[in-house]
């Protein structure tokens, strides 16, 4: 096997702040999705044990030592950040790294940026640390999440993320603008 | 018009894609004889008030929802997933 080079989905783009917010891409590390066997519930509780996690419910995401499980439909899970378990006969594993773009908007004006775009409401108060949603971006499927006060994460498929960056972007240049008014 | 998913909770119309009538859950067996085949593809009530019918949750969850709504007060009356549905037609 020749070894090929990773790269991120926006490699090299520098980090923008914007209306006192970051917008800058995440390298989540490894991301593999955990679709859970039908009443497997319990057995992949007791496998994901030893990483201290447990299967996110859904609109949630739990975090251990660098480790993500984030909820992202019906029995499904994304594994972010470190190998998978071995989860034989409990769950379909496949991996989805490279498959998918990581935004990472730091800041306070993160869900005001995001207002347009998302038809959710996520501020602090509805969408405190911890949540996650599946939703879309403009007309992209996101996998939205909020891993820290202040800060919220966008996945994106791995071919959508200039289009993403882009409309994040015009979303934060236009705050900055109304606030340069004031 | 908004859609509560039982899984993602309450969500705008534009997230879902409309299927049709929930009669495409209930498939006739392979040997049913062309009348049900006929009726089961075809022929479809179109009821001023209550129906079901079938919505996908495209940009988010992924998961087919059966939607009870008034067609008439366009009140959306109950919305649960396909997948955890009680087998048959609904009562």
């Amino acid at each position: 096997m020749p070894e090929l080079i990773a790269k991120t989905a926006l490699e090299g783009r520098a980090a923008l702040t914007l209306a006192t917010t970051t917008l800058a891409e995440a390298d989540p590390g490894p991301v593999t999705s955990v679709a859970l066997f039908p009443g497997q519930g319990k057995a992949a509780a007791k496998a994901l044990k030893p990483l201290g996690l447990t299967f996110p419910a859904p609109n949630r995401l739990v975090e251990k030592d660098g480790l993500r499980l984030v909820w992202t439909g019906r029995e499904q899970a994304f594994l972010i950040g470190g190998p998978a378990p071995d989860l034989a006969g409990i769950a379909a594993v496949t991996d989805q790294s490279g498959g998918w773009a990581t935004l990472r908007l730091t800041g306070p004006a993160g869900a005001e940026a995001l207002a347009r775009l998302v038809p959710l409401d996520l501020s602090e108060a509805t969408f405190p640390v911890g949540h996650a949603a599946r939703a879309p971006l403009g007309h992209m499927q996101a996998v939205l999440m909020r891993p820290a006060a202040e800060v919220i994460e966008v996945m994106v498929f791995r071919s959508m993320a200039r289009t993403a960056w882009h409309e994040v972007e015009v979303a934060l240049r236009a705050l900055a603008a109304r606030a340069a008014l004031t | 018009m908004r859609l509560t998913c039982p899984l993602c909770g309450p969500r705008d119309r534009r997230e879902f894609y409309y299927y049709g009538s929930e009669d495409y859950l209930n498939r006739p067996g392979p040997d049913a004889g062309i009348d049900a085949w006929d009726d089961h593809l075809h022929l479809r009530d179109n009821p001023a008030g209550v129906t079901r019918d079938l919505w996908y949750h495209e940009t988010g969850c992924a998961q087919w929802l059966r939607v009870t709504r008034n067609t008439v007060s366009h009140e959306i009356l109950a919305t649960e997933l396909v997948a955890e549905r009680k087998k048959g037609p609904a009562a």
